[in-house]
């Protein structure tokens, strides 16, 4: 089963990359965007089969390696 | 003294830390990350400067879960003394041994230029070779050097004396200039900037060669 996890820096936390974003479509004239935030999401192939035992078994991967707690959340989606 | 520099693939301060060490008296052991053990005896591991694993996923984030870095984590654990310098910084914060992260810095700019820093404590094995407020130039060269931590743990990194360095002029964004904090038993020591490469006249000045006397000095003689 597959198993997607969308990974983005906390609110306070700034996001440098995401204003450098923010400006360039201010510059290309897309008026009326407040706030970019940009973040990574990694695709798993899992040979799991059961979703909850995925799910665990994910967000065991996220707290261990996937995303740094101290600065990013995370969310995980079973398919 | 003998002191542990930590090879990752990618890592390019390495050898430069060797010889900052070895020029200050100490007999030095190059660890592959792929070892579990480290070299009986060792009084100090070093984790240096570069690019381990490419950066993939998060600076420092895959080094720090290499199987050597369970035996640094266990010698810091048992109140044995780590450095990490850039990278080495970076991994140190991902393993949890020392708090917050490096965050990309504010004006996105790789920065590779020397900086003044000032000695905000002497109170450690790393900064007993200056003064409390001396002003020092090093260089510092990296794209993820931006300090970040909750107010808490700034609270009691300041109530509690840990913030090693601090950047004059703050090329990054570092939350309060911060350029290297302390563990809180002040054996762990994480820094951006690199004294290894400011600690021979060759390299132009040699403000980074106290912190390698300083420490020989310390080890040696406990």
């Amino acid at each position: 089963m597959k198993a997607r996890v969308h990974i983005m820096l906390k609110n306070g936390v700034l996001d440098p990359q995401g204003e450098a974003v923010r400006h360039a479509l201010g510059s290309l004239g897309f008026d009326g965007v407040n706030g970019v935030r940009q973040g990574k999401v990694i695709e798993l192939d899992l040979t799991e089969t059961d979703a909850d035992r995925a799910r665990e078994s994910v967000t065991a991967m996220c707290e261990k390696l996937l995303a740094n707690t101290v600065i990013e959340s995370y969310s995980v989606e079973i398919a | 003294m003998h002191a542990a520099v930590i090879v990752f693939p990618g890592s390019n301060c390495d050898r430069d830390l060797a010889v900052a060490f070895e020029r200050a008296g100490a007999r030095v052991s190059m660890v592959w990350h792929k070892d579990t053990e480290l070299p009986a005896g060792v009084d100090l591991i070093a984790v240096p400067g570069g690019f381990s694993f490419g950066d993939y996923l998060r600076c420092g984030a895959i080094a720090a879960n290499s199987p050597i870095c369970r035996s640094v984590v266990a010698h810091a654990r048992k109140g044995g003394h780590v450095l990490g310098i850039c990278n080495g910084f970076q991994v140190l914060t991902e393993t949890g041994l020392l708090p917050g992260a490096l965050l990309r810095n504010a004006r996105l700019k790789y920065v590779c230029k020397p900086v003044h820093l000032q000695v905000t404590t002497a109170e450690s094995v790393y900064t007993r070779g200056f003064d409390a407020g001396q002003v020092i130039t090093v260089p510092v060269a990296h794209h993820d050097g931006n300090y970040h931590c909750g107010d808490e743990t700034l609270a009691r990194l300041r109530g509690e004396d840990r913030i090693a360095f601090r950047y004059v002029d703050n090329p990054n964004g570092s939350v309060d200039h911060i350029a290297g904090i302390l563990s809180e038993n002040r054996r762990v020591l994480g820094m951006m900037p690199h004294p290894e490469r400011m600690a021979e006249p060759a390299h132009g000045g040699t403000d980074g060669a106290s912190m390698f006397t300083g420490l020989v000095d310390a080890l040696v003689a406990a």
